[in-house]
């Protein structure tokens, strides 16, 4: 089977396009991801009601007027782990339902500046939840004051964050192309993420008591840091694949 | 030289073929109109050609690049308009035009005349939910030509536009736009008379693959029945 003959006026045949440089890229994907949590607030509302909500059941299911160290910490990071799957997720359901991901495919930009945009854009959930949940924890739950502790805890909440955000949008890229999503997000995302919340919890926990007070142990702030690295470079290895057909 | 070069491409979803056996070549500025009734495989063909879909069989040149090894270099050198606008609901039409045209590299000045081009200016500052569907549609299709496209990949395009809009948005994707295109169409006669070759579809199979001014319309309306 074969075609008709060429148009007498001939188009100019154009090369490859040019191709967008990442951080462009990365730029112009976090300024929409901005523009629409602002206008949804699908996400970070969400996520900060839920870590304000589970400290509130705590400190009454407990009955007790104070907690610290292990369970402290303990409360803390596994809140944390739960609202961040809520963000988790919501990160790729717009693009998922309203084309994004089609359009960025079909644009010369390096793909990896969706890995590296949506990495950042949970980033920035993270820390808005813990602006909001980690006071509300110290108000409502911690025994100990916040003060002293927090150099080392932003330390550890950084550490530990960095790895959920990775992770997360590992998890969240799998699962969006997915009919059950909202199943299949959290039970990827959980048992990737638990390490984090033990090195998190382990790390944090010298930190949260009254006496003997100490710095987070070097090793589960490095053990944090390892694993950050590996999800890192497995996210940036299999990102591509993920978003092919 | 040929825009568009297909041999037995072939292509399934899970248990169910999709397309088979479709092989075309469509020459550099024509026009290729695709016709069937629902789910014969005409959306997936033009996926298959933005190479958003691998081929699980045959060989798909798209702009003198193979599929889908040498995808990359199609991007940025096809416009596709789907079902979908691609556009984000709560963005508005300037947000999302601006988006799009930092993802191709290109500068606000475009994203201005092609607001103004489909008529769009007025409007250009809401969000896109709370455009009607017609507005939408001039939207995604100033978001198909943004970046220049070499190939347009059309589906239905005209579908939710006024004629008032047809004529509007026919500088920038109808003949006059001098590109190679690809259009699934079910007006036999509106669809003919914008053809060069002409591809009718049934069950993913090719039932009609002739030059235009040999197809009448009433061939392509017995693929319906």
């Amino acid at each position: 089977m074969s075609g008709v003959q060429a148009p007498q006026q001939e188009r100019e045949t154009v090369g490859p396009a040019q191709p967008v440089g990442l951080w462009r890229t990365v730029g112009a994907l976090l300024r929409k991801e901005l523009l629409v949590e602002l206008r949804t607030l699908e996400s970070v509302p969400g996520m900060s009601l839920f870590a304000l909500s589970t400290f509130v059941v705590f400190h009454f299911a407990l009955n007790r007027g104070s907690v610290e160290g292990d369970l402290g910490a303990g409360i803390l990071w596994v809140t944390l782990l739960f609202a961040a799957i809520l963000g988790i997720n919501r990160l790729f359901v717009a693009d998922a339902d309203q084309g994004g991901f089609d359009a960025f495919l079909l644009a010369p930009v390096n793909r990896t500046a969706m890995l590296v945009a949506k990495a950042l854009t949970l980033l920035g959930f993270l820390l808005v939840l813990e602006l909001v949940a980690v006071p509300a924890f110290a108000v409502l739950l911690l025994g100990p004051p916040l003060g002293p502790a927090l150099p080392g805890l932003l330390e550890t909440l950084a550490l530990g964050d960095l790895g959920v955000a990775v992770i997360g949008t590992l998890v969240a890229a799998m699962a969006v192309q997915t009919r059950a999503r909202d199943l299949l997000g959290p039970l990827l995302a959980l048992p990737l993420l638990v390490p984090i919340v033990i090195g998190g919890a382990r790390a944090s926990s010298p930190l949260l008591v009254q006496a003997h007070r100490a710095a987070p142990a070097a090793r589960w702030l490095l053990t944090l840091g390892l694993y950050d690295l590996v999800f890192g470079l497995i996210a940036y290895a299999l990102f591509d694949f993920l978003l092919e057909d | 030289m040929a825009a568009l070069q297909v041999e037995g491409l072939a292509r399934h979803f899970g248990e169910r073929t999709v397309l088979r056996d479709v092989s075309l070549s469509l020459a550099d500025g024509h026009t290729l109109v695709v016709f069937g009734p629902n789910g014969a495989g005409k959306t997936t063909l033009l996926r298959v050609l933005a190479s958003l879909l691998r081929p699980h069989a045959g060989s798909v040149r798209v702009l003198g690049s193979s599929l889908p090894r040498d995808a990359w270099a199609v991007r940025g050198r096809v416009g596709l308009l789907g079902h979908e606008p691609l556009l984000y609901r709560e963005l508005t039409a300037r947000e999302n035009l601006r988006f799009h045209a930092r993802l191709h590299g290109i500068g606000d000045e475009r994203v201005s005349e092609l607001l103004e081009s489909v008529a769009m200016h007025a409007r250009a500052n809401e969000p896109l939910r709370t455009l009607s569907r017609g507005m939408v549609q001039r939207v995604a299709i100033a978001r198909a030509v943004l970046h220049e496209p070499e190939l347009l990949l059309l589906d239905e395009p005209n579908s939710n536009l006024d004629p008032a809009a047809v004529e509007l948005v026919a500088p920038l994707i109808g003949a006059a736009s001098q590109r190679t295109r690809v259009i699934c169409s079910h007006d036999p006669t509106g669809g003919l008379a914008q053809a060069d070759l002409v591809l009718g579809l049934r069950a993913g199979r090719p039932a009609l693959l002739r030059a235009a001014a040999e197809v009448d319309a009433e061939e392509i309306a017995e693929l319906y029945r």
